[in-house]
């Protein structure tokens, strides 16, 4: 192998988390919680057909839940899942954000009753824009966008 | 009609007819009525109040109910540590409807979603105050015949203030010709209120200074600017003669303007104006059994 060339192997069984908007790979890093011993692949502005510039996540040995996909579509909207068996592609989902999310949120109000700890109640965040995407909180009415809607994600 | 959160969830047909049972049951006032004869209501108020529990409470006895309840969380099993969802449980056992005043925002809809019975919300942290927000809106009506066509001011705290933000609430329900928010920069009205009132396309404008404004409008409605809101003391003592609704403002306002408080009040109204003909809000809080007694009316009653 040539010197300049870095070995990049292919995702065997897995998943490959692609068309990241550039500098978020590494929320997701978070979001998935691969910390140490996770065989990962963090691909950070490479170039893309569509975005132009993408950042992309592979990682050997995983699945999203779905939990963890409509949080993700939080974070990235538009991104998508392949999931990878036997180093071929069995399933593409795309990351939509959903117009109601129950309980992936957490609502920064501090006197919002979905923070009392003691109370069993559960966040639930509607979409008010798409673009830019936001969500507000149905029983306090605080919106979420931007850095602190990817802030809120709690999974 | 079931629970009653916000104002946002009622039409301006559904207020309409509720101001017609209003009208009905303040000429009745003098009599005991049965309209309610064995049910029980339950006014759990968790933070203190006084016109409103009060005013809840006498327009369920005069409409034949038994009433139950607390006034703050003191002496509660709530100060042993009970949470919500406990209490309305145990409530709803006892009661047929709760009225539910909280400090923290969304513990009305959650105490809603807890129980069985119908919930009224009468206030929750900053965010809803809908009894008042109706109790106000069916004000202007009297008072005017209309609440469609009016200029309004709403005045003082509009970020904190739940009776503020409900009464904008409100007035996105009608055609207001305008809506002047007339309040310190730090204390505007949250974004999802003005959201609202965009959606709504209603005219409004955020000012500063009562001055600007009073010149022009046929309500007035205030709030207090509360010393406890600003960081800086000496920017409350800069700011707070520009939130005190005097008679020489008043002089300068339009024939028949009318000066709405949803009590109660300390020092943002100057005294003298109590007893003048611009000063509506002791006829406003008159109305508010009336209209109270109307709501459980149509909630309970099955009307």
């Amino acid at each position: 192998m040539a010197p300049e060339l870095m070995e990049v192997r292919r995702v065997r069984d897995g998943v490959v988390v692609d068309h990241l908007p550039v500098g978020t790979a590494l929320e997701v890093l978070r979001l998935l919680k691969l910390g140490e011993g996770a065989r990962v692949v963090v691909l950070m502005n490479v170039e893309s057909s569509k975005l132009g510039r993408k950042d992309v996540v592979k990682v050997e040995g995983r699945r999203l839940s779905e939990v963890e996909l409509v949080a993700l579509s939080l974070l990235a909207p538009g991104a998508t899942v392949n999931t990878v068996e036997d180093y071929r592609v069995v399933s593409k989902v795309k990351a939509t954000p959903p117009e109601e999310v129950r309980g992936i949120l957490r609502c920064p109000n501090p006197t919002c009753i979905t923070n009392q700890e003691r109370e069993p109640v559960t966040t639930v965040f509607r979409r008010k824009s798409e673009e830019p995407l936001s969500y507000y909180c149905t029983y306090c009415g605080t919106t979420l966008s931007g850095s602190e809607l990817a802030r809120s994600i709690r999974v | 009609m079931r629970d009653v959160i916000s104002v946002l969830d009622f039409s301006r047909e559904d207020l309409e007819y509720l101001f017609e049972r209003a009208d009905y049951y303040a000429s009745q006032l003098g009599r005991k009525l049965r309209v309610l004869e064995g049910r029980v209501i339950a006014l759990a108020f968790f933070e203190p109040s006084t016109r409103t529990r009060f005013s809840f409470e006498v327009a369920a006895k005069r409409l034949g109910a038994d009433v139950v309840g607390f006034g703050a969380a003191e002496g509660t099993s709530v100060e042993k540590g009970e949470n919500l969802a406990d209490t309305v449980k145990m409530l709803e056992a006892y009661a047929d409807l709760v009225v539910i005043r909280h400090r923290l925002e969304g513990a009305a809809k959650f105490a809603a979603e807890v129980s069985e019975d119908p919930v009224v919300n009468g206030g929750d942290g900053r965010q809803h105050h809908p009894t008042q927000a109706m109790i106000d809106l069916y004000t202007v009506k009297k008072l005017f015949d209309d609440v469609d066509g009016l200029k309004y001011a709403v005045v003082g705290d509009l970020k904190y203030g739940r009776a503020a933000a409900s009464f904008i609430y409100g007035l996105s329900l009608y055609r207001p010709a305008e809506v002047y928010l007339v309040s310190p920069p730090e204390l505007r009205a949250r974004p999802e209120v003005l959201e609202v009132l965009e959606e709504r396309g209603i005219k409004y404008r955020e000012v500063t200074d009562l001055n600007d404004v009073i010149e022009e409008v046929d309500v007035v409605y205030m709030t207090r600017v509360q010393k406890e809101r600003f960081k800086d003391p000496s920017e409350y003592e800069r700011v707070k003669g520009s939130y005190r609704l005097t008679l020489k403002h008043l002089a300068r306002a339009r024939r028949g303007v009318k000066v709405l408080h949803p009590l109660p009040k300390v020092d943002e109204i100057e005294l003298a104006v109590d007893r003048t003909e611009y000063a509506a809000y002791y006829y406003q809080a008159s109305l508010g059994v009336p209209l109270r007694m109307a709501l459980l009316a149509l909630i309970l009653g099955g009307e």
